[in-house]
């Protein structure tokens, strides 16, 4: 649905991105990570058109992005970090706006805005939301009009695990539906919880890629298993058959309570490729 | 022009939330009603509130209210959200001067009410012509101001010398020498000559003056827009 070859965003002298090659597959899920600065939020801008590449390749349905008429980015769903609503209007005034634009109908907006969860605050004016329910009402603008592609800059940045959660099934959702989703954001676990394939971008650069669960399995070098017993405490044996026998012995003794993994998460993976965290700014 | 038609729904919906913008359209038409009804001083030339507040309303309201609106979209960033649902700039500008300018003269109208049947038609047409090089100036103003603090600090003083220049041209002659370089003197003038018997109008000079002013913010707005866009 999209390929991204070789693509590169300079500004005077500072490269944002470098030599980006990615390739994004109908229905999927896919997330940029990568810390505050690390060229994110420009991706998504290039990919939608809303600024020029310096050099390399982006096709999306096909054709060079540049190439795109309105009616195929009609088809585009965007929601920006920075993108924002119509404080003196209603939720319901500010999607009629782009149903208004896209020809959908009054009906269409009220089962998203039900669907979304703001089907009480309606008339609830957009200054009287919460930072949780705005980024709602910004997500139900962004697939007002049914898109193929939605395109999320830090979805659920600065919001509340409650709204967080919210969003993350609304996200969900609309790949049951067949929406094709990039996202960008500096959160792991979002990260991990809902993206099929994940990049990790730094300093414009992608350095690692793949399914969240493959990237961790592939920097697995511990190969270690962490028990942690009755009595609170913890203890790691190695992955392999010689550790079966004292797992054995603590399960019959009964001091066993838990048994963990050890692979690294992408936050360890990130900084052990960078030499810095996911949430560093950059 | 679907696009366009939203743009003008929209911003309708936004003047009975959005107080700073009503106040400025129903300003001048309810002060001339009430000044003209309740005041009456003797040597007042005709319809003195009336033309005085018609030059001050098309220096004011719609160029105060288009730089608010486009400054305001842009620092907002709903003005990108339109473009990217595919809402052409041009479309934009249209729908918010076609709206600013509907809006006036509705006000123009109700500011006609007092005046003789006959010169309402030509009142209209001067205030119309007025009210699209104000919007006009209000369009680069608001196209050049990164955002609202600064589309106010360009405003203000523009608004100053095309509202009150014309009005201060009456008490002072260097100012009113001045003053004949400015679209809104000459509209001054022009309706004075529609409204008050034996007032000479503007002839040729005046003509010009507007012709230039006018040419003068086109180059200006087209510049703003090449170069900075709707961004």
């Amino acid at each position: 649905m999209i390929t991204c070859k070789g693509l590169c965003k300079s500004f005077g002298d500072k490269k944002v991105l470098d030599g980006i090659n990615l390739v994004i597959k109908k229905g999927s899920i896919v997330g940029l990570l990568g810390p505050s600065g690390a060229g994110k939020t420009t991706m998504i801008k290039i990919l939608t058109g809303q600024l020029d590449a310096s050099g390399g390749s982006v096709t999306v349905f096909g054709k060079d992005v540049n190439d795109l008429t309105g009616d195929d980015k009609k088809k585009f769903g965007i929601m920006m970090d920075n993108f924002g609503v119509y404080e003196r209007f209603s939720c319901i005034d500010n999607l009629m706006i782009y149903a208004d634009i896209y020809g959908v109908s009054k009906e269409t907006v009220g089962k998203t805005l039900d669907d979304i969860g703001l089907g009480d605050a309606k008339k609830k004016s957009a200054s009287a939301l919460s930072k949780g329910m705005k980024a709602r009402l910004r997500l139900a603008r962004a697939f007002i009009q049914k898109p193929e592609i939605i395109f999320l800059d830090e979805p659920t940045s600065g919001l509340d695990p409650r709204s967080m959660k919210a969003v993350h099934k609304i996200i969900m959702d609309k790949k049951a539906e067949g929406c094709t989703i990039f996202l960008t954001t500096h959160n792991m676990e979002e990260a991990s919880k809902l993206c099929d394939e994940i990049f990790l971008l730094n300093e414009g650069k992608i350095v690692e890629s793949g399914k969240p669960e493959e990237i961790c399995r592939r920097y697995n070098k511990l190969k270690k298993i962490r028990i942690h017993l009755v009595d609170g405490s913890d203890i790691e044996v190695s992955a392999d058959g010689e550790s079966a026998e004292e797992i054995s012995k603590l399960l019959t003794s009964g001091k066993l309570e838990t048994i963990h993994s050890t692979e690294p998460t992408l936050e360890t993976v990130f900084l052990e490729l960078t030499g810095r965290g996911l949430q560093e700014a950059g | 022009m679907r696009n366009i038609y939203v743009v003008i729904k929209k911003q309708i919906k936004d003047t009975f939330k959005n107080k700073t913008i009503l106040i400025q359209f129903i300003l001048f038409p309810l002060m001339t009603v009430i000044f003209e009804n309740a005041i009456e001083m003797k040597d007042m030339p005709e319809f003195f509130f009336t033309r005085l507040f018609a030059v001050m309303y098309i220096g004011m309201a719609p160029l105060t209210s288009t730089a608010a609106i486009i400054s305001e979209e842009k620092e907002r960033n709903t003005l990108r959200v339109l473009m990217m649902a595919n809402v052409k700039p041009f479309e934009y500008l249209i729908g918010a001067g076609l709206y600013v300018w509907g809006i006036c003269m509705i006000g123009a109208c109700v500011m006609a009410t007092g005046l003789p049947g006959e010169t309402v038609p030509a009142f209209l047409g001067v205030m119309a012509v007025g009210f699209v090089i104000s919007v006009i100036a209000g369009a680069f103003i608001g196209m050049w101001s990164k955002n609202q603090m600064a589309a106010t600090s360009l405003v203000m003083p523009v608004m100053m010398v095309l509202s009150f220049v014309p009005m201060l041209a009456i008490f002072n002659d260097t100012i009113a020498k001045i003053s004949k370089i400015f679209y809104t003197k000459q509209i001054m003038n022009l309706l004075d000559g529609i409204i008050l018997d034996g007032a000479d109008g503007i002839g040729r000079f005046g003509s010009i003056v507007i012709a230039v002013n006018a040419a003068l913010l086109i180059v200006l707005f087209s510049l703003a827009y090449y170069k900075r866009g709707l961004e």
